[in-house]
């Protein structure tokens, strides 16, 4: 093995970063919305000074991927590679706009995403390397979404074709992340709220183990726009037979089906998760904590809820991801959240609206799961 | 307890089939639904194409992130390909906070509209699951098992296709079981980009404010997932019933 | 014949096996006795080229085994480890037949040998043959993983702590087995423990390793008596060393023509077990009788514990 040999994911790396600056298209400029647009490369749309300076920058953070070992070194220079790429796109922006004009579009081109992948890739692989611990985690989440957050206020990217569809929709984007955010942590808590005690019975029950988790899985496996369909009409049926329901906002259509199902889905991972965590306790704590002479509620929530606490939180990870993520199908029945957006844009063929659902939701789901996960295995790390 | 629920599968199935070949004779339990005339039963297409579509395009997606994940997945555990393992399994879990709606979503600017797309979020959702439990079953296999097999003189491809692969084909499954169940909700969603499946008869419920369409297409729909992860169940069930890795 | 010469293995700056020479006798079983980390399983996994020598020569009948593939010379090699190592999701008999599959073998001879193994470990084919390994009891399995490596009649069986798993009684009867075994194939067995009861048991050699070097390889009794090392006294132990030295030989080699009074012992029987029989019995001496029961001669005390002392 010699010194300096070079590291292979720093090739891959390299190899599509550089495929992608050269041969697809950095950005698109569009007459408007909806219309398709012409590829700009990054050279033919910077100023030759800043050209020059990006270049010189991501040779840098190529030669780094390439030949670098420590983990930090390599990390450094995928965030230096995460901002050239990102003051790129946000100059290329201003450089395209005529002044006053807001009906162009200077939408970020399939070269960008793909060199953001690469060097997002760069990134991943140093933080995987140095395996962080789980506040060191949550505290680069923050950083960067702080980071991220300061740039979008600051107007770093208003040029931007997702920004200026932001701008036309600023109102009810808030509107729409607050209802999604409700819907997926509403049906959350309410499922917790069922399917703790559920589990604990279950746990204490043998004979109701078998029929209890095979109905819900039996739920789970039915799609959601599925199970969307299938409440509608039932719901529906309430609401025109009991007038209060109907005033409480229980419709066919709109949020109730989506809270309805998405409380559903819920209930089988932490049903699950509970009696898999109050199985793993061991017998002898619980058999010491009454030997004790501790109440039989005691040992449960002193000893047994307590004890398999990692895992039922590990449960409640996996629906609050999934949740989010099956929220965006709610917009198709009206429930409102960060699909409508989606589905917008599908329907209006206006890419810009999609990313303008999609992406915020993916950065919702991808922080939960970092946050719980930091959580639990800080749980964890704790009892080991 | 077995012999109620095979009863129940196949009453499932036997509804399954009725509906999708004799839909009209299901039509009297719809009209309660359906208001000012509107028809009761999905008139713009045949139900029986529209599933046998959708089915179609999950068992193709599914079948491709099968060939590639279980690929990458021997690859990443052998020696060869180990300083890839780490990164593999971290971006798994990332690809796995993706909602399925937003890989669909994302895949129309770059393909555009139609059945490409939804192949494409099919194929890349699917990836995950099986990717995730072929690692997971590879390693799992018990190390005095794997020691045993070189020692007795089976070369590294007959030790992976004859002890390795078969010991992981269990989890493997368990992940196209996964991967398949996700998908038959994705493909459904991928009518509202045009890929034809019963997601559409939802679709045009929802468009013309029909709740005998709604309930029909999500219906045939749960009914069309739920067999398929019973079909896949009974598979894993039948073939590795007895193999017990301790 | 297994000529090891000059074995070493490094791993970076760390050696695990120091210039291991050894030479093992064809037809015998050769035991290899170590604390954990002393190299023995290095060294036997050596010999089947699992691990490959950094440098040195392992010699097979006179051939250099870094000659021919790893992966054909370790179907010569029977090679059985702790924990067996079964296919769990293959049944006994595909388990045994495994290499003979490999080495491509017709179906009937396959068959036919499956079955013998199986009626030599005791294991009723008819019952076993299409079991799976985990509705066998520990004892069952580990047999199975011995005939699973001695299907392809190897002329040579490594075995890697092959007992290690087992209780006290089960393990006994496993290593009467090995004996009878080794007389009835005639394999050259080398075994790896870290048992030196188990390794005075069954080698006719025993090589005692410590920090990868091997501090002397002979007959047993020579490590009792003329220890060349201060660990290998330590691991012979020298608080009941005269017995061990008794345990070595049987009543049979001993005995001298004549007749006695006192209780009968068997030929077979150790001497350690002949003196222990008589101490019960307060005689000073046994008549010994051969495996059909007939007198071949006597023992007394006197001559069994002129066998306890060295030289």
């Amino acid at each position: 093995m010699t010194q300096h040999r070079i590291d292979p994911l720093g090739a891959l790396v390299t190899a599509v970063g550089a495929a992608a600056l050269l041969w697809l298209p950095f950005v698109v400029l569009k007459p408007n919305r909806i219309l398709p647009g012409d590829a700009r490369s990054l050279i033919a749309v910077l100023p030759p000074s800043t050209t020059i300076a990006c270049l010189a920058c991501l040779i840098l953070v190529a030669l780094a991927a390439l030949a670098m070992s420590k983990p930090p070194v390599r990390l450094a220079a995928a965030l230096l590679g995460v901002i050239v790429v990102a003051a790129a796109i946000s100059t290329a922006g201003d450089v395209l706009t005529p002044p006053g004009n807001r009906v162009v579009r200077v939408a970020p081109g399939s070269g960008f995403w793909v060199l953001l992948v690469a060097v997002g890739l760069m990134a991943t692989d140093a933080i995987t390397r140095l395996r962080p611990r789980p506040a060191a985690r949550v505290l680069m989440l923050a950083l960067f979404a702080a980071v991220t957050l300061f740039a979008l206020a600051h107007g770093t990217f208003d040029h931007l074709s997702v920004m200026r569809e932001y701008a036309v929709n600023a109102g009810r984007f808030a509107h729409e992340v607050r209802q999604h955010v409700w819907l997926a942590l509403g049906s959350l808590g309410t499922a917790v709220i069922v399917a703790l005690p559920l589990g604990i019975l279950c746990h204490r029950v043998p004979r109701l183990r078998g029929g209890v988790l095979g109905t819900l899985n039996v739920i789970q496996t039915i799609p959601a726009i599925a199970l969307f369909g299938i409440l509608m009409a039932p719901l529906g049926a309430l609401a025109a037979a009991v007038p209060l329901a109907a005033q409480l906002g229980i419709r066919g259509i709109g949020a109730a089906p989506a809270v309805v199902a998405l409380f559903l889905y819920s209930l089988l991972p932490v049903v699950a998760n509970t009696v898999a965590g109050l199985k793993r306790v061991s017998p002898a704590a619980v058999e010491a904590a009454r030997g004790m002479g501790m109440t039989s509620w005691q040992v449960l929530t002193g000893v047994e809820l307590s004890l398999a606490l990692p895992t039922i939180l590990t449960g409640i990870r996996i629906v609050l991801v999934q949740n989010i993520g099956l929220v965006t199908v709610a917009a198709l029945i009206g429930g409102g959240g960060l699909g409508v957006f989606v589905f917008q844009g599908i329907g209006q063929t206006a890419i810009d609206l999609v990313l303008l659902g999609a992406i915020p939701t993916v950065a919702l789901a991808f922080s939960a799961a970092v946050l719980l996960d930091a959580v639990v295995e800080t749980m964890n790390r704790a009892r080991q | 307890m077995p012999g109620s629920a095979a009863l129940l599968r196949l009453a499932a199935l036997a509804l399954l089939v009725a509906f999708l070949l004799t839909p009209y004779s299901f039509a009297p339990l719809f009209e309660p639904l359906t208001q000012y005339g509107a028809p009761a039963i999905y008139d713009q297409g045949n139900l029986l194409t529209l599933a046998l579509a959708q089915i179609g395009t999950v068992l193709c997606a599914t079948a491709a992130s099968t060939l590639v994940a279980v690929g990458l997945g021997i690859a990443v555990t052998r020696p060869s390909g180990a300083q890839f393992l780490p990164l593999s399994r971290t971006l798994v879990n990332i690809g796995q906070t993706f909602p399925p709606v937003a890989v669909l979503a994302i895949a129309v600017p770059l393909v555009g509209f139609g059945l490409k797309p939804t192949l494409i979020a099919l194929f890349c959702y699917g990836l995950l699951p099986i990717f995730e439990n072929t690692i997971g079953g590879l390693r799992a296999c018990p190390p005095a098992v794997l020691e045993a097999a070189s020692g007795m003189g089976m070369s590294p491809g007959q030790r992976l296709l004859s002890i390795e692969l078969p010991l992981a084909m269990p989890l493997i499954l368990e992940g196209i079981r996964i991967s398949l169940v996700i998908n038959v909700g994705t493909a459904a969603i991928g009518s509202t980009v045009g890929a034809k499946g019963l997601g559409e008869v939802i679709i045009a419920g929802l468009l013309s404010n029909n709740a005998a369409f709604i309930l029909q297409g999500g219906l045939l729909t749960g009914l069309i997932a739920i067999l398929l992860y019973d079909t896949m169940v009974a598979v894993e069930r039948r073939l590795f019933g007895n193999v017990r890795i301790e | 014949m297994i000529t090891v010469d000059k074995l070493s293995k490094r791993y970076g700056t760390t050696t695990v096996v120091d210039q291991a020479s050894m030479v093992i006798e064809r037809n015998s079983i050769t035991v290899i006795v170590g604390t954990s980390g002393s190299g023995k399983s290095t060294l036997l996994r050596m010999i089947n080229r699992l691990v490959e020598p950094s440098s040195g020569r392992v010699l097979i009948d006179g051939n250099d085994t870094a000659r021919e593939p790893a992966h054909l010379l370790r179907r010569r090699i029977g090679y059985a480890i702790q924990g067996h190592g079964l296919f769990p999701h293959r049944t006994v008999a595909e388990n045994i037949a495994t290499v003979p599959r490999l080495l491509g073998w017709d179906q009937a001879r396959v068959r036919a040998r499956v079955d013998e193994l199986l009626g030599v470990f005791q294991l009723d084919p008819a019952e076993f043959a299409g079991k799976f390994p985990h509705q066998l009891s520990g004892g069952q399995q580990q047999r199975v993983g011995v005939a699973r490596a001695l299907a392809a009649e190897p002329a040579v069986l490594l075995m890697d702590e092959p007992f290690g798993a087992l209780d006290p009684i089960i393990r006994a009867k496993a290593q009467d087995d090995l004996l009878d075994i080794q007389r009835r194939f005639a394999t050259t067995i080398v075994l790896v423990t870290h048992d030196m009861d188990e390794a005075f048991r069954l080698g006719s050699r025993v090589a005692v390793m410590s920090q990868g070097r091997v501090l002397q390889y002979d007959r047993p009794a020579a490590l009792l008596t003329r220890p060349a090392d201060p660990f290998v006294s330590r691991m012979t132990g020298s608080a009941d060393r005269a017995m061990k030295l008794l345990s070595l030989t049987t009543a049979g080699e001993v005995a001298v023509p004549g007749s006695s009074n006192g209780p009968t012992v068997a030929a077979s029987a150790s001497l350690r077990d002949a003196l222990s029989e008589l101490v019960w019995r307060g005689a000073e001496s046994a008549a010994v009788v051969d495996a059909n029961g007939m007198p071949c001669g006597c023992l007394t005390v006197a001559a069994i514990l002129a066998h306890g002392r060295p030289g």
